[in-house]
């Protein structure tokens, strides 16, 4: 077990930057989730680090080793694919061995750590099977098996329940994390899925476009985003944003938007002085608009209903306030009907503020 | 001490190997290296010994002098090689045309599905596996001026009267030699354009049937559009190869008679091999350059647009 | 689509019935040939499409009267030596072309393409040259050396095709699991492309089997000759035709090829579109 540092690095496929400047210093068995939208380079780091691909410029430290010329069979990392990889021409036993046997393992050694990853994933009766002859589920497991019997310095995971369908991928989630709590090794883990990474990180590292938008916990993440971006990525549905103007002096503030105006606290006016007058970027998330039973002033927002979506424990409402759309997630118990007046209760205290120019987040 | 010293430079060496064995370029290198000597001492030097040759007078056994473009002038000059540039177009564009489209209607009617699919298609592919100086053997005999079967049959259904001079008169030597090598090239067409064919989505016909288009249109508007950069990939192998083409030529005719069937392949062998005068056939057969490189050209056009 | 009986009929048996007489029947006559006595090959009165009194007797003659068992042995080792060079060589150079990608694997991918363009009717002056220089002249060592020249840029091409469609992540997998390059290629690549290499053989050994211009060019003693100049040039002499025998021999050598391709009918045809769809 190791941990993992990144120094600067980068990746230029020929003129084009995939990966810049990505800095991180991974902890001895740390969860560690990259995620962002597809091209946003997490895919990209994720394969430097096992030596699938040339580290252009930057540093690449697995335990105190730098492995940026070591080539990726000698890296002591493991690393499961979205599509597994498994190799079709050999059985579920053989595809587990065949990293022991490329580390020239006994014979004998390597039929006990065979038996005791199949144990642990409860794949022991698969073993002669071919993976053809295996389900989906299945193959996750076996792809897991193959990497466990390593007992690597690092496992890396590359989107590997993208290709599960949803129940299967909830249960595996939930066997993944206790998983790297039994093998207590450290994981980096590569998912577009903002949910997967929220659930199962220790710590989130969230990318854009090449570059590192926020490191941190997931709730640090959802409370805090650094970014509209962040803001945006993290949580369903989507965080609403709407185009307003601050407005007010002193402690007396407001976000003044097409059809409502909501008050800022009054600790967070203190730092928004300077932006008095100018445009600014309102966000707030569906789960913080609740139905409200009287109209107050700077609180609640008047709206008209369009679309109902009922989720079960959550009913999403699109609704229209001015020319803003906004979504809502209210009480299940609600009774609505579309083009119904509804009166939205905004939480002040999870309001998010965004500078229109370059989208940073004004606290 | 000195013994491990020793031992360690060898690991280093060793590893600095192993490492060098992983980079991309220095293995890449290293693999195509057999295949490129074995190409570049046997395919690409003698491709330009063969352009100098062009321009000696070497003969069997002596190394030649350069003589400049003299062996083109004096083919140029010479009546034979006129005959047979004629006879090597006539041979390559009709043997072409008729392949082209005898195998593209077999690949219709194939491509469909019925009982014996697999049966089929093997013993289409048969003139194509069997050896073409063997088979040319059968035509050979087939084409023979007193007991072909052929005339026997047309005599015995009363459509002619006398024996025909297949390999006799220059006209119907052409023409059986064409039909010996659209024999043998119908399998490639056939079999490479149901390829393509069997790649082209059904629901395409489906959807054009019910937008009112006949057999005839969907011919015409879905298949023939789709298919067409692999039949031009196709024929322009298929005419390289009739360019060049030897054995069928050699075994049945010689390129008799009266040089009326002597390709540009065939009278370089004659000239060069049997004759001796290397030079003079060297200067022949790099009359097929030419085609080969326009032909060439089209093929990675239409490569490069189907990628 | 529905069709009716008799537009199937004439749309597809008739037409279908038709070209395949008109392609097996080369193959019925060399049968059929090969079975008749002298005396019936030569008699005008009797309808030749069959044979009244089949007859071995092409047979003992080819077999004892010629070399003829000399010159399969002949085009055997030539086919099985030149097709494992040029597997070989193929092998090493299609993976090095389509899976490591390096630097110059674009310009040498097409290099070899265009190499399987060049006909042998261009190359086979200069290479009597070499072969001559190199005292291969009248040796079955020049074919076994030259007949790599087209199958080792067909080989490569067929092979490349299959290579393509093996998922990148095997390999990359592998390579993590500890395996260098060469062990990659070795233990993943080569079994996953069976029958692609499979496939390459068969055409590599048709293909050289089937050679006549190179053959014919470099080798002049009975001895060294392969099956079909030996047939061409041997069993010719002036104005005599020894048909029978001529076509005995045609048919038997025709055998092997046949029997490979019989057998694996399904890779040759495979390969044949896969190297067509590249």
């Amino acid at each position: 077990m190791a941990r993992v540092i990144l120094e600067n690095v980068s990746k230029y496929f020929n003129e084009v930057i995939a990966v810049k400047d990505f800095s991180l210093e991974i902890e001895d068995k740390e969860f560690v989730v990259f995620v962002g939208p597809s091209g946003c380079g997490k895919t990209t780091t994720l394969r430097m680090i096992a030596g699938l691909e040339e580290i252009t410029k930057g540093n690449i430290y697995i335990g105190d080793r730098l492995i940026n010329r070591i080539p990726a069979k000698d890296r002591d990392i493991a690393m499961v694919f979205q599509n597994y990889a498994l190799y079709p021409h050999m059985t579920v036993y053989q595809n587990l061995a065949f990293s022991l046997e490329m580390r020239k393992l006994s014979k004998k050694e390597i039929d006990e750590r065979v038996k005791e990853a199949a144990d642990l994933l409860e794949i022991s009766e698969l073993l002669h099977r071919k993976p053809k002859q295996l389900s989906g589920g299945q193959r996750q497991r076996v792809a897991v098996g193959r990497t466990i019997v390593r007992k690597p310095q690092v496992f890396l995971f590359d989107e590997p329940l993208s290709n599960l369908d949803a129940k299967l991928r909830v249960q595996m989630r939930g066997e993944l994390k206790k998983l790297h709590e039994r093998l207590s090794s450290t994981i980096i883990y590569v998912t577009h899925d903002q949910v997967e990474a929220m659930t199962m990180g220790d710590r989130i590292v969230v990318m854009k476009d090449g570059l590192i938008q926020q490191v941190g916990k997931p709730l640090d993440l959802y409370f805090h985003p650094i970014n509209k971006f962040v803001a945006g990525f993290i949580g369903s549905p989507t965080m609403n944003f709407i185009e307003t103007e601050l407005i007010g002096s002193e402690n007396r503030l407001f976000v003044q938007a097409d059809g409502f105006r909501l008050r800022i606290p009054e600790e967070r006016s203190r730092n928004l002085q300077n932006h008095v007058g100018k445009k600014i970027t309102l966000g707030i998330r569906p789960q913080d608009l609740s139905k409200a039973s009287a109209p107050v002033e700077g609180e609640t927002i008047e709206a008209l209903v369009e679309i109902i979506e009922p989720i079960g424990n959550e009913i999403y409402l699109d609704v229209k306030a001015g020319r803003d759309s906004l979504i809502a997630s209210v009480d299940p118990k609600t009774r609505v009907i579309p083009h119904q007046k509804i009166l939205l209760q905004a939480n002040l205290e999870n309001i998010h503020l965004f500078d229109p120019d370059d989208e940073k987040a004004l606290l | 001490m000195q013994i491990q010293a020793e031992e360690r430079g060898w690991l280093r060496l060793r590893n600095a190997f192993s490492t060098l064995m992983e980079n991309r370029n220095f293995l890449g290198f290293l693999l195509v290296i057999p295949a490129e000597a074995i190409l570049f001492i046997f395919l690409a030097y003698p491709f330009i010994l063969g352009l100098w040759l062009g321009f000696t007078d070497t003969v069997i056994g002596r190394k030649g002098d350069f003589i400049g473009v003299g062996n083109y002038v004096s083919l140029l000059k010479d009546s034979t090689f006129w005959l047979v540039t004629y006879n090597t177009f006539l041979y390559t564009i009709v043997a072409v045309l008729f392949k082209a489209i005898l195998g593209f209607v077999l690949a219709i009617i194939l491509n469909r599905d019925f009982k014996a699919k697999g049966l089929v298609r093997a013993i289409i592919l048969l003139p194509w596996i069997i050896p073409t100086a063997l088979s040319a053997i059968v035509f050979w005999w087939l084409y023979d001026s007193t007991f072909s079967a052929i005339s026997w049959s047309l005599i015995k259904m009363g459509l002619i009267n006398h024996k025909i001079d297949f390999l006799g008169d220059p006209t119907n030597a052409r023409i059986s030699l064409i039909v010996a090598n659209v024999w043998r090239g119908i399998p490639f067409f056939t079999i490479g354009l149901l390829a393509g064919l069997q790649t082209i989505d059904p629901t395409l016909y489906e959807a054009a049937a019910i937008d009112g288009a006949g057999s005839w249109k969907r011919f015409r508007r879905i298949t023939l559009p789709l298919i067409l950069p692999l039949l031009a990939v196709i024929t322009t192998f298929s005419t390289i190869w009739t360019f060049g083409d030897f054995q069928l030529v050699w075994v049945i005719t010689k390129g008799g008679p009266a040089n009326a069937t002597h390709l540009f392949g065939t009278l370089s062998f004659q000239r060069a091999i049997p004759g001796g005068h290397f030079g003079e056939g060297a200067a022949i057969s790099n009359f097929i350059l030419p085609i080969l490189v326009l032909c060439v050209l089209i093929s990675f056009k239409y490569l490069k647009r189907e990628d | 689509m529905i069709e009716s009986f008799w537009s199937k009929f004439f749309r597809f048996y008739v037409p279908l019935i038709i070209f395949v007489i008109f392609l097996l029947f080369p193959f019925y006559w060399m049968f059929n040939t090969s079975l008749k006595p002298m005396k019936e090959l030569y008699n005008l009165k009797l309808n030749p499409f069959y044979v009244h009194q089949p007859t071995l007797e092409n047979m003992k003659t080819l077999l004892f009267d010629t070399i003829f068992l000399r010159w399969m042995y002949n085009t055997f080792f030539v086919a099985i030596l030149s097709t494992a060079i040029s597997l070989g060589a193929s092998l090493l150079a299609a993976y090095a072309i389509q899976r490591l990608k390096f630097k110059t694997s674009g310009p040498t991918g097409l290099a070899i393409f265009f190499g399987y363009l060049i006909p042998p009717t261009i190359l086979f002056i200069p290479l009597a040259t070499i072969i001559f220089d190199l005292r291969l002249w009248d040796s079955l060592w020049s074919l076994v050396l030259t007949y790599p020249t087209f199958l080792i840029p067909f080989c490569t091409w067929l092979l490349m095709g299959y290579f393509k469609s093996i998922p990148k992540e095997m390999e990359e997998c592998a390579m993590i699991d500890g395996a260098s390059r060469l062990r990659v290629f070795w233990r993943i690549v080569i079994p996953l492309c069976l029958p692609g290499i499979f496939s390459a053989g068969i055409f590599a050994f048709t293909l050289s089997w089937n050679e006549f211009l190179y053959a014919l060019a470099f080798i002049s003693t009975t001895e060294s000759k392969t099956v079909p100049i030996g047939l061409v040039t041997e069993l010719v002499r002036g104005d005599v035709y020894h048909w029978g025998p001529l076509m005995t021999g045609a048919l038997l050598a025709s055998v092997p090829v046949a029997l490979v391709y019989s057998f694996f009918v399904e890779h040759y045809v495979a390969g044949l579109t896969g190297a067509l769809k590249e």
